[in-house]
């Protein structure tokens, strides 16, 4: 009889159609959906990142793996709505206006989606209106604001500003970017920097308390 | 495929500050012709560029130009390349990248009145045709605007056109953090090859319109964005040294439409196209550091007919403003690189060969790119009989460079990455025989929602 540790397991190696087996397989021998996604699905992902900060694994490798979550988030998250049950956590993330950088953003999303954060992803060249339109959406707990360029740092700082003006001070605003520091993200009034998409979800968590 | 046979098929002769096809400048330079020069490039503090904050932009460029060429005046250079690489805002709105166009021709001008100092300008554009989702790679606001940037700059004084275009980037991304080389090869040798043509044709068009020199592309979206992928640990530096490799046939594109150099600062591709080509190469290595990291900043130079450090932002350092300081350093790269080559060949091959040695058998990508290896990836594109086999060619050439070179401890590769190496041959080995099949097989795969097909003629 298979178990979660199986799961777990599969998820961590990117064996997708085991994932494929093993989700229905576990619900019908009685295990609520979100017992498996919180003792299975997140702590694999949790592991992968791990590896993944510790230059263990590649990105294509931990891609594998998120492939693999979401297969079965496919089967399990019509059941977790059906039970009422919805992500702890709500991102939002974008890459600010002028800027069409997305590599790392991307990947910022998929460690947070990988950590059971429901994540909105606005794309690239977003707009500080756009930002606020999807604050006022979707009420996330965390906004993830990410540039490439020296120019396009002003536009971080404008979306900052323009969140905060909007009278929304209790969403944590996280930033990053190549040219961003823990010492712009303090000047421009961002809660929180990660320098790197493996320490995403270490941010996102000390930004939150959790 | 326009090239049959290598312009330098001896790696002897790929060596820095000498092509086949050098280029004479307005003032004096001759670019490949014996001398390597520094190209600069630089950019803007982290300022919102719009129509109000241009005083302040005018005043970071007319400081830029005038207190770098004043240094390389002080330091005797043989002369100098400017590059103007535009900003977003700058593209879009032409007037606004004019007035910057202007005031580095003023600059060079006045560096020419006060010192003698030969310059000259390089102006690249930045592609704008994927500020819109999925871009529009053939019409629209982004690509007029481009155009006419491109022709008006080339109307005022500058003498070199180039840009870092974006074709086949919607899917490019993807294929790299995937590890796929498949979606590389449709990336680069389907999608990007087919918008090289379209957009080299009227680039050169242009430049032969005002009597200035349609100067190169780079992949830098591509292949720089495997590099430092690869350098942050992120995606295998195997799997980015093949996708080097791959670029070059994008690349070369330009080439066959009639561009002749020099090629553009980030294509560390450009030993192999100026192999192919027989055209004067820009390249980027040590002090490009400032813009990002590389695993061959000494083997750049080695094959370069000008010496870049890729951008850096007009800000103040201990020595002086930013642009400043890598004018020095770029001026000194290129004196002790020319007195080599003036003491013989044997001195500059010598030169040439530390250049090599000091970086090849430490990272799979210098290893690619050494003199030897890029002939041989050069040979392997030229003899194929078409863009997408010639894709295959230049990865497989790569993965055997890679494995050989490995196997011989000349290489030293990563445990983690061997593997990689199989799993490449593996991918290579199942490629369709045509590109025909390739591209059903692609079209099912691929998501349309990311690029549009008919801009690529698919």
């Amino acid at each position: 009889m298979s178990t979660i540790e199986d799961l777990k397991t599969a998820v961590i190696n990117g064996r997708r159609k085991d994932v494929q087996t093993l989700v229905p397989e576990l619900l019908e021998s009685g295990i609520e959906p979100a017992a498996l996604l919180s003792q299975a699905l997140i702590p694999a992902m949790g592991v992968v990142g791990e590896r993944f900060k510790k230059n263990e694994v590649f990105v294509p490798e931990m891609l594998v793996s998120a492939r693999a979550m979401k297969e079965a988030m496919n089967i399990l998250e019509p059941k977790l709505l059906e039970a009422g049950i919805r992500p702890e956590h709500t991102a939002v993330i974008g890459t600010v206006e002028g800027d069409l950088h997305d590599i790392g953003k991307n990947l910022v999303a998929t460690m947070w989606k990988g950590a059971g954060f429901d994540v909105i992803d606005l794309g690239v060249n977003v707009s500080p209106a756009r930002f606020i339109e999807a604050i006022e959406e979707h009420k996330p707990h965390i906004v993830g604001l990410s540039a490439l360029l020296t120019t396009t740092m002003p536009a971080m700082r404008d979306t900052v500003a323009a969140i905060r003006e909007a009278g929304h001070s209790a969403v944590k605003l996280l930033i990053g970017g190549a040219p961003i520091t823990q010492s712009y993200a303090d000047e421009i009034g961002a809660d929180g920097y990660s320098r790197d998409a493996a320490s995403a979800v270490d941010a996102a968590k000390a930004a939150l308390g959790i | 495929m326009k090239y049959k046979t290598l312009a330098i098929a001896d790696p002897a002769k790929l060596i820095y500050g000498r092509a086949p096809r050098p280029i004479k400048t307005r003032r004096g330079m001759c670019i490949g012709g014996g001398l390597i020069y520094p190209e600069l490039n630089f950019t803007l503090p982290d300022i919102n560029i719009r129509k109000e904050a241009m005083p302040e932009i005018v005043r970071h460029y007319q400081q830029i130009v005038t207190e770098a060429l004043e240094r390389a005046a002080e330091l005797e250079a043989p002369g100098v390349m400017l590059e103007f690489e535009t900003l977003p805002p700058m593209t879009e709105h032409p007037a606004l990248g004019m007035e910057v166009v202007n005031i580095l021709l003023e600059g060079i001008e006045d560096a020419h009145d006060k010192y003698g100092l030969k310059a000259a300008l390089r102006c690249t554009p930045n592609d704008n045709r994927e500020f819109v989702r999925p871009p529009l790679m053939r019409s629209g606001r982004y690509w007029d605007a481009m155009l006419e940037l491109f022709d008006q700059s080339a109307a005022a004084g500058a003498e070199f056109l180039s840009i870092e275009s974006v074709g086949g980037k919607e899917l490019h991304d993807d294929a790299l953090v995937n590890g796929d080389l498949r979606a590389v090869l449709f990336s680069l040798c389907v999608m990007g090859v087919r918008d090289m043509k379209f957009i080299w044709d009227h680039i050169v068009a242009i430049t032969a319109k005002h009597g200035v020199h349609a100067a190169g592309d780079t992949a830098c979206g591509f292949g720089n964005t495997a590099m430092v992928l690869a350098e942050r640990k992120m995606i295998p530096r195997v799997f980015a040294a093949v996708v080097r490799a791959v670029t070059a046939v994008r690349s070369l594109v330009a080439y066959e439409c009639g561009a002749v150099g020099p090629g553009k600062d980030c294509g560390y591709e450009n030993p192999v196209l100026k192999a192919i080509t027989g055209c004067p190469m820009s390249m980027e290595g040590k002090t490009a550091a400032c813009a990002h990291l590389s695993p061959m900043g000494n083997l750049a130079a080695a094959t370069a007919d000008l010496w870049s450090n890729e951008s850096v932002q007009n800000i103040k350092l201990l020595g002086g403003m930013a642009p400043t300081c890598y004018m020095e350093q770029l001026v000194y790269d290129c004196r002790l690189m020319n007195t080599a080559a003036a003491e013989g060949e044997a001195s500059a091959l010598q030169m040439r060969d530390w250049l090599v040695k000091s970086d090849a058998g430490r990272d799979p990508q210098a290893m690619i790119l050494t003199p030897e290896s890029s002939i041989t990836i050069a040979h392997a594109i030229v003899q194929a009989p078409s863009h997408y086999a010639a894709g295959i060619a230049a990865a497989r050439a790569a993965v055997k460079i890679l494995r050989e070179t490995n196997e011989a401890g000349c290489l030293r590769i990563d445990a983690r990455e061997a593997g990689w190496l199989d799993r490449m041959d593996d991918e290579l080995d199942d490629m369709p025989h045509t590109e025909d099949a390739f591209i059903e097989e692609m079209m099912d795969e691929v998501d349309l929602e990311k690029f549009t097909p008919a801009d690529y003629g698919l």
